[in-house]
């Protein structure tokens, strides 16, 4: 369907790639701000432990006759192990120098206020850890000596956490990721469904039709829209033009061939010597042809001009076929053919009579025109729940090898009119007018093989 | 070939305890093939106990032998301070100093297969790990407490010993606190755990009470009838001894029990790392077996502690130890205790 279009790029494509990219992008700084989220607290949390492991082991530091000493509570370092699985070290110093615990501790190098606990991170015994350091005034005989106290634990037991963390805020922002994908493929696939619509309802229509776009559409497809209607209002048209002009060509050909027809006919009455009289005899011929030509070329613009707006009456078919079998009584005559009509009871469909009418005689104008003398042709009207359909059959030879579907071509002409008067029009014009009402025409051989049966066939609605 | 193999196992070579070493040892043995590669094990155990397990671990590793040191508690801990003789593997019952080792960075992490069977209380960091568990109890002499009488709680110690001073006076024993690194971790824990601990020990002080190197030396007094009671002793020794079960009775008090672990740590700087984490795993595995292998020297270790309201329980692993090993606390305790049980 897209045969020849230009293609490039994608709507829906472009519009996919830009949601789901910006949903990556979304994901990502949800990612990194989730991460950074919960690694302040997790940090913020396991400062605050040891900060009250420090408190408690600065509250147990007393002066026991004029001396430092101090007395660990359990809790204080136990309380550390209840978090993680990691090493702790503590230190309690004055300016004296180590009271207790890991004398190279290597935090709390610079006095620390009381009331203002200082963390620091660093490296002891080959592993990182994160320490507090806190102070405290005692008074010592009288004088007022700070001690300090740092707690210090390696980061192992965090480093794991954080790395549960980082798994969880991976999965958010992967979650995320996938839902935001849905999503803009879903808003990608909707975006697009007017056009698809459009397209549809665009490409669903008759090869005549040619009214404009009604149906309604997105402010952003309208546009779009009004040009295509005025195109399609113009190239409505420009065929109009050309029909009608075909029509009036015909038209004004006609009237002057006729009396041309006349004068060679009066002349041929008054001419003796033969070989004038063949001659006039030819031109009478091609006067014939083009006339007929001019004539089936007038009707078909007529059929071509009625289809484009079917107005739909009910038409009888027994009537119509009846009526027109007995207008060609006369012709059939001429050369002595017996023009059967067989049809019950009335058989109707929704059509334009006129169009029927103009089949139906072309159908029948083939059968006699292509009958020897003496020959019969049959009219058949028969209707059945399913379909309705006019028959017309001969004793004409049929088509023989012929391609039936080519025949309803235009200007086509099979090989045995070579002496026959046509232009090739008339089931061009009998196809076309099947086709308008929503049926077909069956183009074959009867069932003797004596010659043609050609079928307009109309289901019922 | 096998059969040669098992006999050289078998054969138990003391070698004379090198004074050299900054540290005192008790014994000394290699056991395996002599010109077996060396797993050097320090321990707090006896050789006897752990030979069953040994044995079968040189089965299982054909061509090693083991050198098998026996200190106690901070004589191990002070070899490996020190570091001048390099151990593979230290076994202590002192869990605070194993603790102490493993926080301070001398030991190595270890995971395998085993030590998925140890329940989560019985590990410290992949670096200490647990394969005993081992009641502290009262021993009391069967004689003295033939028929009725037994005191069940320190409630009942403390009531009884208080009601009869003459009867007890010089007859009741405990560890040395100052000696016994065991008995520092029982008497810190006591402290720790229940005000009724203090009040036994100014009772005790008031007796005039012995105090031990080791629960062996109590077992063999309280069996003798030298001592009618004694306290903190390490209860699956007590029981081990079926010779003395007719002379002692062995009470794990109602009111609680502090359950010591025995646990080995792989220390760092061993020639054999590999053959440390073979053994550690053979000891793990023996233990945590459901059920435990058959040469398993201790009582069954109970892997779960659904009984929260059991009066057993194990002394927790854990930074929460270090506490005890600190120095100024040390000091501080001791001064405290001794000034309990050394009452004029
Ligand atoms: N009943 C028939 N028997 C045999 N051949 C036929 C019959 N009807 C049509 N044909 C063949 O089909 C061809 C096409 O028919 P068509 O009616 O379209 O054109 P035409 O009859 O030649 O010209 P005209 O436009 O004047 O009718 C004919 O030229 C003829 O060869
Ligand atoms: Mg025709």
């Amino acid at each position: 369907m897209s045969a020849g279009v230009n293609v490039s790029g994608s709507i829906r494509r472009r519009l996919l790639v830009q949601l789901v990219g910006s949903a990556a992008l979304l994901a990502a700084l949800l990612f990194i701000a989730v991460l950074a989220f919960v690694r302040n607290v997790a940090e913020e949390s396991h400062d605050r432990i040891l900060l009250a492991s420090a408190t408690s082991i600065l509250d147990s530091v007393s002066v026991q006759s004029g001396e430092l000493t101090a007395d660990i509570p359990y809790a204080a370092l136990s309380m550390l192990g209840n978090v993680s699985d990691d090493r702790v070290f503590y230190r309690i110093t004055h300016p004296g120098g180590t009271l207790t615990g890991y004398d190279d501790l290597p935090v709390g190098g610079v006095p620390v206020q009381p009331g203002q606990p200082v963390f620091e991170s660093a490296r002891y015994k080959g592993e990182g850890i994160r320490a507090v350091t806190i102070s405290r005034r005692l008074s010592v005989q009288g004088v007022p000596v700070p001690v300090q106290v740092s707690v210090a634990q390696t980061r192992l037991g965090q480093a794991t956490l954080l790395e549960q963390l980082v798994w969880s805020a991976l999965y958010i922002g992967a979650g995320f990721f996938v839902l935001a994908s849905a999503l803009a493929f879903w808003s990608a696939q909707s975006s697009i469904k007017p056009l698809r619509s459009l397209t549809e309802a665009v490409s669903r229509r008759g090869p005549k039709d040619l009214r404009p776009v009604t149906r309604p559409v997105p402010a952003e497809m309208s546009p779009l829209v009004s040009s295509l209607n005025s195109f399609i209002s113009r190239l409505q048209a420009s065929l109009a033009r050309s029909e009608d002009f075909i029509a009036e060509a015909a038209h004004r050909v006609r009237t002057p061939l006729a009396t041309v027809r006349t004068q060679a006919e009066t002349t041929l009455m008054r001419v003796e010597k033969e070989k004038n009289r063949a001659s006039l005899r030819e031109m009478i011929r091609a006067i014939d042809e083009s006339s007929r030509a001019a004539g089936q070329l007038l009707d078909h613009a007529m059929v071509s001009f009625r289809t484009d707006s079917l107005e739909l009456k009910e038409v009888n078919l027994t009537e119509l076929a009846r009526d027109l079998t007995e207008r060609l009584q006369p012709v059939a005559e001429l050369k002595d053919i017996a023009l059967h009509f067989e049809g019950g009871s009335p058989v109707c469909i929704q059509g334009d009579g006129i169009l029927l009418q103009n089949a139906v005689r072309n159908i029948l104008d083939n059968a006699i025109k292509y009958s020897g003398q003496d020959s019969e042709v049959w009219v058949r009207v028969a209707g059945s729940g399913a379909q309705q359909k006019i028959e017309v059959e001969d004793q004409a030879g049929g088509f023989g090898g012929e391609d039936t579907e080519a025949l309803t071509r235009r200007f086509v002409r099979g090989a045995n009119a070579k002496d026959t008067i046509g232009s090739g029009l008339g089931l061009t014009i009998a196809r076309e007018v099947a086709e308008a009402h929503g049926g077909s025409l069956i183009i074959k051989n009867s069932q003797t093989g004596a010659g043609a049966c050609v079928t307009l066939c109309f289901p019922s609605h | 070939m096998r059969h040669a193999l098992f006999s050289l196992a078998l054969t138990f070579l003391a070698i004379a305890a090198q004074s050299a070493a900054g540290f005192e040892v008790e014994e000394r043995h290699w056991i395996g093939p002599q010109d077996g590669t060396p797993l050097r094990v320090i321990s707090t155990t006896d050789t006897e106990i752990l030979a069953p397990l040994i044995k079968s671990y040189l089965l299982q590793n054909p061509g090693v032998a083991v050198d098998y040191t026996v200190a106690n508690s901070s004589e191990v801990m002070k070899a490996v301070l020190e570091g001048e003789e390099r151990f593979d593997i230290a076994l202590s019952s002192a869990m605070d100093l194993q603790t102490r080792l493993a926080n301070d960075g001398f030991t190595l992490p270890h995971r395998s297969a085993a030590t998925a069977l140890i329940p989560e209380w019985g590990e410290w960091r992949s670096h200490v790990f647990a394969f005993s568990l081992e009641p502290a109890s009262i021993v009391l002499s069967a004689s003295a407490f033939a028929g009725a009488g037994v005191p069940r709680t320190r409630q009942d110690l403390i009531a009884l010993l208080r009601a009869q001073p003459e009867r007890f006076r010089g007859r009741v024993g405990t560890y040395d606190v100052s000696v016994s690194g065991l008995g520092y971790l029982f008497a810190t824990q006591d402290a720790r755990t229940a005000e009724a601990y203090w009040r036994l020990m100014e009772v005790l002080g008031s007796l005039e009470p012995q105090l031990h190197c080791c629960s062996a030396s109590m077992i063999e007094r309280v069996a003798s009838g030298e001592l009618l009671v004694a306290y903190n002793v390490l209860g699956s020794y007590a029981r081990a001894r079926q010779d003395l079960a007719g002379k002692i009775v062995v009470v794990d008090p109602e009111d609680y029990t502090n359950l010591m672990m025995r646990s080995a740590v792989l220390l760092k700087g061993g020639s054999h790392p590999e053959l440390a984490r073979m053994f550690a795993d053979h000891l793990i595995s023996a233990a945590w077996s459901q059920p435990p292998a058959a040469d398993y020297p201790f009582s069954k270790p109970p892997v779960a502690f659904v009984d929260s309201a059991s009066p057993k329980r194990p002394i927790q692993l854990g930074p929460g130890l270090l506490v005890y090993q600190d120095a100024e606390k040390r000091r501080r305790f001791m001064a405290e205790w001794f000034s309990a049980v050394r009452k004029k």
